[in-house]
């Protein structure tokens, strides 16, 4: 165990954990912020996506002792209101089913629309492979993504 | 409160722990004919003592709740039974909110969630319900003014008598309204369709919010107080166990409190029993079992292989079978000198693979015990957990909560079970997590089956017999050796819809240790495609247009009648095929290598036809668009019928094109989404729906657009190159064309 001093949505925290722990769990386990999801445990499937200075990582690839000083955002960080323009182009375009996706559906839409604006659909594609939904919104996602482009 | 309880009679008296507040109670019934063949499967339930499974209260500030046993998987049921609800009550959407009722299966007999079923079935009970609130609403109010109540109508929560200009909400005529009697649910006037002002309009989803900030709480998201956390170890093949374990690496790993066994559960639960590591964090489990040294005793299913269980049911596809539907006489068509054709068509086991793995969190404190479950089934859970913990069923509590998916899986009681052994000993809050790997290799998987069809086709071009024999693994033969093994097998294939003289469908069962349940359409996701892809196999030897050919054969009877629930209505099966050509383009000229397939399938009482345009190029291909027709009766939802439509599409064309469990040595050989991939954004083809405005009754939308996704595709594939696929997932470099 050690200790670590965390940035997590602008908020230090300081925890105590195993070096090795996955950040996902740290998140989860230690601080309760469990809006980050666990899903594969293996970068496959995206539910678990932060951003790290901006950003989007797997959390559960990401060792709590890699993290250092870079400022992690979790999707409890994105809004406090659900008024960011990608919270928004979700609920306009009814983008969730069972939901459980869509933190980290969100966090990589997120990233991608940071640094460019108004993606192509290849661009989509390449910025949200790694994002499994099960229950098959990706046209919505898509949809969503380019609506979020126009300030949703 | 105790003048409202005192106008209770008896039995509405029990639902007091339900529902707190002073208001008007009305109690309904949700319809008792159609039931998911889930709960059917469960065996007979006890009667209820209570002649109502919902209530519906209406608070003293006029705002309407309504409690009710079903469960939020992703499909919208906060929001489409709050629709209806709030439509004939004649209230404002934002003044009703959906409760999950508390799990007392006195009280609501049937609370799963699953066969499509929470629309269908609550539909006309609903809009009973809230005519009544109107009805009540407007009485109260024409005797507080002394008019005649005919001249008074409702109108959003208000009651106006338009000639005096009076008017009243329905939080001041609450008081009032609750010294009348009720009226008969049955008598009351339901609005006429052309007055809906919620029914049939796209609504926003009222548990999206939650779902875009992170705070929705799913199953694994349940934080208690004093919480620990345990995973398992069980042994990878199916119906083995432990020899022997050593504990001391894992309890070595920081965090980890305990290591402790449990032993398999037997029918029903069908738990796999194991070696619990218990720890402070998920990670610390997770970590122990890792350290966890253990020899497995393997059992008998160790020599089984997706190979020996394609042997099996190839050899059981060619033998006579127990005969579900005979029309004619297929021997004498089949053995004269006709045009025939003799294909087998081939399905692989599924994996559930629901975003949020298997999980429940479980307080036993001796005398009661409280459970927090995703589960599409919480008095099973309820029933599972008491049995365990050797309590009453009324002394264990069961929150729903939101789940990361259910798809079918979260129906089982195996977690459950599970949960319920580690938190007898654990006297703690406990959350038992299932891994990735644990969820895929301890699934209850979609049948393996294996399809012989043998067709003949007259001189005229018109097909003459038709015989289909099913082996299948069945659900029923893992679940119920007695039972029929047929009962889940044979759904979609029975009531095969063509017109053809002579048709026979024969069923063999084969047996295998990999266990088997619902998995979303249940036999409907094997049928479809064998029923529709050979149905094109047949137009295409008769030189036929897929679509004409399908059309010629949904022949509607003049004296046809509906006698069982999964009777198809050939007309309204060809009104969606008609749909789906026209909007798809049907018959356009499209460049060479690309083609178009059609599928059209009923399930869960709604009826579906996808048109698939497929680009092939050498034996790779790409779905370019997928046109969808529906007709599920009445749409309550739009934007929701839209929404599980792509989405079961997608899981069709993940199973289609992907997804394959297969089983070496007993035990299932993919463990993550590297081997078993669903679909994903960038293969994920664009899907246009277009809706029948129907006034049938309702049906399900849950499941049934997934049945004619994967035969629309491999249609598509054939007439692109020629190349006919009978094997899921599709392998185009297996095929000859």
């Amino acid at each position: 165990m050690a200790a670590i001093r965390l940035l997590i949505n602008g908020t230090p925290h300081d925890i105590d954990a195993a070096p090795d722990t996955p950040l996902l769990w740290v998140l989860r386990d230690h601080l309760n912020l469990t809006g980050t999801k666990y899903g594969c445990g293996m970068g496959l499937c995206g539910a678990c996506t932060v951003h790290l200075e901006g950003e989007a990582v797997r959390s559960c690839q990401t060792a709590v002792s890699s993290v250092g000083a870079k400022k992690i955002t979790t999707i409890e960080g994105l809004s406090s209101d659900n008024s960011h323009p990608v919270q928004k182009a979700w609920i306009a375009e009814q983008v969730p089913q069972c939901g459980y996706c869509q933190p980290g559906q969100i966090m990589s839409a997120a990233a991608l629309l940071s640094k460019t604006p108004h993606p192509t659909d290849d661009q989509i594609d390449d910025a949200m492979v790694g994002n499994l939904c099960r229950c098959g919104m990706y046209q919505r996602i898509r949809r969503a993504i380019h609506r979020a482009a126009e300030g949703a | 409160m105790p003048e409202l309880l005192a106008r209770l009679n008896r039995r509405q008296f029990m639902v007091k722990g339900t529902i707190t507040g002073a208001g008007i109670i009305i109690g309904l019934r949700l319809a008792g004919s159609l039931h998911a063949a889930q709960e059917d499967e469960k065996g007979p339930k006890k009667p209820a003592p209570n002649p109502f499974d919902a209530w519906v209260h209406i608070k003293p500030d006029g705002r309407i709740f309504l409690i009710v046993a079903k469960s939020e998987m992703g499909q919208g049921i906060r929001t489409g039974l709050a629709m209806v609800l709030a439509d004939e009550a004649e209230v404002d959407l934002n003044s009703v909110t959906v409760e999950q009722a508390e799990t007392r299966p006195d009280i609501y007999p049937h609370m799963g969630t699953g066969g499509s079923g929470s629309t269908m079935e609550n539909f006309t009970p609903l809009r009973r319900a809230g005519a009544t609130v109107r009805t009540l609403m407007i009485t109260a109010a024409a005797a507080k003014w002394n008019v005649p109540a005919a001249e008074c109508q409702a109108r959003q929560g208000t009651v106006l008598h338009d000639k005096s200009g009076l008017k009243a909400s329905y939080g001041e005529l609450v008081a009032a309204a609750s010294k009348l009697p009720q009226p008969d649910q049955e008598k009351v006037r339901l609005k006429d369709e052309s007055e809906f002002r919620y029914i049939g309009h796209a609504v926003p989803r009222v548990d999206i919010p939650a779902k875009v900030n992170g705070s929705a709480q799913f199953g694994l998201d349940v934080r208690v107080p004093g919480m620990l956390f345990a995973v398992i170890a069980r042994c990878p093949t199916f119906g083995g166990k432990h020899s022997h374990f050593n504990p001391a690496k894992a309890k070595a790993i920081p965090g980890v409190r305990d290591v402790f066994e449990i032993p398999p559960m037997g029918a029903e639960m069908f738990t796999a029993g194991g070696v619990v590591v218990l720890a402070d964090s998920t990670w610390s489990a997770m970590k122990g079992r890792e350290a966890l040294q253990i020899t497995w005793d393997h059992g008998t299913a160790i020599n089984e292989t997706t190979q020996s269980l394609h042997q099996l049911l190839r050899d059981a596809a060619k033998k006579p079978g127990k005969r579900v539907r005979n029309d004619g006489d297929v021997d004498a068509v089949l053995s004269n000198g006709a045009k025939k054709i003799d294909v087998l068509y081939e399905l692989p086991f599924l994996a559930h693979a629901t975003m949020e793995p298997m999980n429940i969190t479980v307080h036993a404190r001796g005398d009661s015990a409280e459970v927090w479950a995703p589960t599409q089934s919480p008095d099973w859970v309820q029933g599972t957990v008491a049995q365990v913990l050797g309590l009453k069923p009324d002394k264990v509590t069961v929150h729903t909560t939101f789940m990361g998916g259910g798809f079918g899986r979260r129906y089982m009681a195996d977690f459950p079970a599970e949960a319920a052994q580690i938190a007898k000993v654990v006297g703690k809050p406990v959350q038992l997590v299932w891994s990735r790997e644990d969820d895929m290799t301890h699934d209850f998987y979609r049948p393996m089956s294996t399809h012989r069809f043998q067709g003949a086709i007259g001189k005229d071009g018109r097909p003459t017999a038709w015989f289909h024999t099913l082996a299948s693994t069945s659900i029923r033969g893992f679940w119920d050796p007695k039972a029929p093994p047929e009962s889940q097998e044979v759904g979609g294939a029975q009531q095969m819809p063509y017109a053809i003289p002579n048709v026979r469908l024969e069923f063999n069962d084969a047996s295998s240790a990999v266990p088997r349940a619902w998995w979303r359409s249940v036999e409907n996701s094997f049928n479809g495609f064998a029923v529709e892809c050979f149905i094109d196999e047949i137009a295409a030897a008769a030189n036929e247009d897929p679509v004409e050919f399908r059309r010629k054969l949904l022949v509607k009877p003049a004296n046809w009648k509906r006698k069982d629930e999964d009777d198809v209505d050939p007309a309204r099966l060809r009104a969606v095929l008609d749909l789906a050509a026209e909007k798809s383009g049907w018959g356009k000229p499209l460049p060479k290598g690309t083609g178009r397939g059609i599928a059209s399938f009923c399930s869960f009482g709604s009826y579906f036809a996808e048109v698939a345009e497929v680009t092939v190029k050498g034996n790779d291909f790409k779905i370019n668009r997928i046109v969808a027709a529906v007709d599920c009766g009445q749409i309550v939802n739009p934007e929701s019928v839209r929404s599980q439509t792509e989405g079961a599409i997608i899981y069709g064309l993940s199973a289609a094109l992907k997804n394959e469990i297969t089983i070496k040595n007993g035990a299932v050989e993919q463990t993550n989404f590297d081997a078993y991939d669903p679909l994903r954004i960038n293969e994920a083809p664009p899907i246009e729906v277009h809706l029948i405005q129907s006034k049938e009754e309702c049906g399900g939308m849950g499941e049934p657009a997934l049945p004619p996704a994967a035969p629309a595709v491999a249609n598509a594939i054939f007439a692109a190159s020629g190349k006919r696929l009978r094997k899921l997932p599709f392998q185009l470099q297996s095929v000859e064309t």
